[in-house]
């Protein structure tokens, strides 16, 4: 087991602070909210993509049903906000599961197109089924989360609900990093027969990372409909799986940080351009390709490759 | 009887798709997730000649597929050729890139409407048993047929093709054979973008052209490829015919909302049952 690199976390941690403590504005701190749930949707693709090379094009999908689910069962049912949660995370980890069963059998390509085509039956149903996910014009009145007598309705203090459960969430990952499981994906990854003649069940093992990293994007997407309290199928169409492959692979496969910096740099770039709206996707499709053809490792890797080289030199 | 000429007049599309999509999987063993982009681009190239500069048809027409031609060789060269690290993963995603990138420039240069491109010929109905017809659809049909065809006895016959079939089973012994791989690969593109674009030529005055019409009727053709048979050239054929036989049909009996998403109901059905497609020899890999 290598060492525990705490520093990701903390300078999140650092960051989050300064930013709770020096900005009020509540337009910026839900920024910041959005941001981080990108990062923690890029960060699940790239546990998929970077750690086992599963290629999925659908996770617009899992974080589209987690909010549904979230959603309905809390603004038509009437349910406590923290139940659905479970559901969210349950109800995804098993339609991934069933999904994935057949699905993981294939590679590349393939592969590629059967996620892309569940995301788009997902989307489609989202649409046409406006009897429950009030289609096109979206699901409105989503309660705020409540526990321990503390709403979680306002800005900041949704700002500081989610900055714990990210810092939380990102050193987790950091241990997964470090654990013997993350070898074991990357070695599927690498070659999958060689595992197997290790005596891995790759098939299983895969499925297990994707039903998973589906269930935690499901989580994303019911926090995501607490935060916004208004969900309609844009925010989940094949548009944002790839933005959030771009994410994860400008921010660079493989690495946990990875997947968090495409996220931030990425999802900056709306507010930056805000006024260049048009240019948005221009700016995505440039920096994916770039990143493909030129910098395999994305920013993260870069940087761990020049840190590489200094502590060499 | 309606649903089987409506569907036969957009089956034809998808097969013309589905066809861009092998012959590039045939000759690399990629898959162009920007193939839809060309569709787009055939229409838009279809609306700039014909409908805003005026030209005649019989010249727009050509025009348009030669400069999809020139605009599937830049492809190459620009997205496939400079990829780095040649690994599955990447050539997937760098033409999930270009294919943002050619819907982006799309955007910038034909706006956000839809545009017109006006009717090739005067439309007429023909009454047929159990239904009409449009002339429209009848010219998309011939065309589509004629043109694969024409593609068919281009791979089976032509020197071209047969380099193309030679680096699709052994690169490296293709290259020892004296035949141009990067040629070949490069070719190939243009091809596949020649093909699509005349899909979006065919189509255009029936559905009309939006900048991201690309996406859906790119996936739409993929369908219809791994349904006939990813890699088999009269399966892609095959293929989208039966999907537009699908859709249509499936569009007289459920509301209409549901149609798009017939086939990708199909692909994961397809790709459940039997990866290979209907009419595929080659297995898809499974472990």
């Amino acid at each position: 087991m290598r060492k525990i690199n705490p520093f990701p976390a903390l300078l999140a941690a650092v960051a989050l602070a300064v930013l709770g403590f020096t900005v009020d504005n509540e337009y910026y701190l839900g920024v910041a909210v959005i941001i981080m749930i990108h990062s923690l949707n890029a960060t699940g693709l790239n546990i998929l993509l970077g750690y086992t090379g599963i290629i999925s094009i659908g996770q617009a999908a899992f974080f589209g049903l987690g909010a549904y689910i979230s959603g309905v069962l809390s603004a038509t049912y009437g349910w406590n906000p923290l139940m659905t949660f479970p559901v969210s995370f349950a109800g995804s980890f098993i339609i991934a599961y069933v999904i994935g069963w057949p699905v993981l059998r294939l590679h590349g390509h393939y592969l590629a197109m059967a996620t892309l085509g569940f995301g788009m039956i997902v989307y489609i149903l989202m649409n046409e089924m406006d009897f429950i996910t009030g289609g096109p014009s979206g699901l409105m009145g989503i309660g705020d989360i409540e526990f321990l007598g503390l709403y979680f309705g306002l800005d900041q203090a949704y700002f500081v609900l989610m900055s714990v459960y990210f810092v939380i969430v990102l050193f987790l990952l950091e241990l997964f990093d470090k654990s013997f499981l993350h070898y074991k994906l990357k070695f599927i990854k690498s070659s999958e027969s060689a595992s197997n003649s290790y005596g891995l069940d790759t098939v299983q093992t895969k499925l297990l990372v994707f039903a998973f990293v589906a269930g935690f994007t499901a989580l994303n997407g019911s926090l995501y409909a607490f935060f916004a309290h208004f969900i309609s199928p844009v925010s989940f169409s094949l548009k944002y799986s790839i933005e959030l492959v771009a994410m994860a692979t400008v921010g660079g496969l493989g690495y946990i940080t990875g997947g968090v910096i495409g996220a931030v740099i990425l999802g900056l770039v709306p507010e930056l351009f805000a006024s260049a709206e048009d240019y948005e996707m221009l700016i995505y499709g440039g920096l994916l390709a770039v990143c493909v053809m030129f910098v395999p490792g994305g920013i993260a890797g870069t940087l761990s490759g020049l840190r590489k080289k200094n502590v060499r030199s | 009887m309606q649903f089987l000429y409506s569907g036969l007049t957009g089956g034809s599309i998808y097969a013309l798709v589905a066809l861009g999509f092998n012959i590039i999987y045939n000759t690399t063993g990629l898959i162009n997730f920007a193939q839809g982009e060309f569709v787009m681009l055939g229409g838009m190239m279809i609306y700039t000649f014909f409908a805003v500069l005026g030209m005649p048809f019989p010249a727009a027409f050509p025009l348009a597929i030669i400069t999809a031609l020139v605009m599937g060789l830049l492809f190459e060269r620009v997205f496939i050729n400079l990829v780095r690290v040649k690994s599955e993963i990447n050539l997937i995603t760098v033409t999930i890139a270009a294919s943002i990138l050619l819907r982006d420039f799309a955007m910038h240069i034909w706006g956000r409407d839809t545009v017109t491109v006006g009717e090739f010929m005067p439309v007429k109905s023909i009454e047929l048993p159990g239904g009409i017809i449009s002339n429209q659809s009848v010219m998309v049909i011939a065309v589509g047929a004629g043109i694969a065809f024409i593609l068919h006895l281009f791979l089976k016959r032509s020197k071209y093709g047969r380099a193309m079939r030679a680096c699709f089973d052994d690169m490296t012994a293709a290259g020892i054979c004296g035949i141009n791989a990067v040629m070949v690969r490069v070719m190939s593109f243009g091809v596949a973008a020649a093909v699509g674009a005349a899909a979006g030529v065919l189509i255009s005055p029936i559905t009309f052209v939006t900048y991201d019409d690309g996406v859906m009727i790119g996936l739409k053709g993929f369908a219809a490829a791994i349904l006939g048979g990813l890699g088999s050239f009269w399966g892609a054929v095959a293929g989208g015919l039966l999907l537009g036989l699908l859709e249509s049909f499936a569009a007289t009996v459920m509301p209409s909302g549901y149609k798009d998403a017939i086939a990708f109901v199909v692909i994961l059905l397809i790709l459940f049952v039997k990866p290979a497609g209907l009419f595929g020899k080659r297995m898809a890999k499974r472990v």
